[in-house]
């Protein structure tokens, strides 16, 4: 159970913050150029973004949790786990960012997703 | 040059830097924390002395740097591209930290795991024959 509530915090909070993220990106607007300057003033008109600390503060919920549940539970076992976030990412895209998610991307997601499995299991 | 093509081009260019950038920075990470050796218990009398010896390793610095980089990469990405089409585009770097681990680190990779790789390519592979955006500005 314990672990269940862990992981669930992993893949939501992780997935959910860059989608936050990804959001409040969407409302500053494409980027055009890349000078130090103007990355700059792109990230003070970030940090100003709600959505951009929600973002930060679940993917910083995410890796606590992340660190906690290592401490008992087998990396290989965790890890495999939280490849279910592709999938929580394409669904997030799909519904909360309005993305039109192809048969297409969703099969490259699921290749993405197995594949990712198979290397923590490896 | 069209403004399709240079949108991919520019995307192409940032999910780059994103890999490089978080691959690396997993590297050093990883190697500078296995010579400060392991974590002893969640007690804060252990975890302290042991974040400050983390903070002291070189190698930590650089991979923290390098994963800065990468955050700020993948912050720009996003504020054109699908996260739908980032995510997954960017776990080549999967591959790629196995690869580093291997010829850098002489981690011993399995031969699962590089089935595993060679999947996360082919999907990477049909993600990016998606176009990376199919929304406007919110």
């Amino acid at each position: 159970m314990r672990d269940a509530v862990l992981l669930f915090v992993i893949v939501c909070g992780g997935t959910g913050g860059e989608i936050a993220v990804a959001r409040a990106m969407k409302q500053i607007g494409e980027v055009h150029d890349f000078s130090p300057g103007n990355i700059f003033r792109v990230a003070f008109r970030a940090v100003q973004r709600p959505w951009m600390w929600l973002g930060v503060g679940l993917m910083g919920l995410a890796f606590f949790a992340l660190l906690a549940i290592l401490s008992w539970e087998n990396v290989s076992f965790v890890v495999p786990v939280t490849a279910l976030s592709y999938v929580a990412g394409a669904f997030g895209g799909k519904i909360l960012l309005g993305e039109r998610v192809s048969p297409v991307r969703w099969l490259g997601v699921g290749f993405v997703c197995v594949g990712v499995m198979l290397v923590c299991l490896g | 040059m069209k403004s399709e093509a240079r949108l991919q081009l520019k995307t192409a260019i940032l999910i780059f830097l994103v890999i490089v950038f978080g691959s690396l920075g997993n590297i050093f990470l990883s190697k500078g924390m296995k010579q400060v050796g392991a974590f002893a218990s969640w007690r804060p009398s252990d975890v302290m002395p042991f974040l400050g010896r983390a903070l002291e390793s070189g190698l930590v610095w650089i991979g923290i740097l390098l994963l800065i980089l990468f955050f700020v990469a993948y912050t720009l990405v996003l504020s054109w591209a699908d996260y739908s089409f980032v995510q997954p585009a960017s776990s080549i770097g999967y591959g790629v930290v196995a690869v580093l681990g291997y010829f850098l680190l002489g981690e011993a990779v399995t031969s699962t795991r590089w089935i595993g790789v060679a999947i996360i390519c082919m999907g990477v592979f049909l993600v990016s024959r998606t176009p990376p955006r199919t929304t406007e500005q919110i």
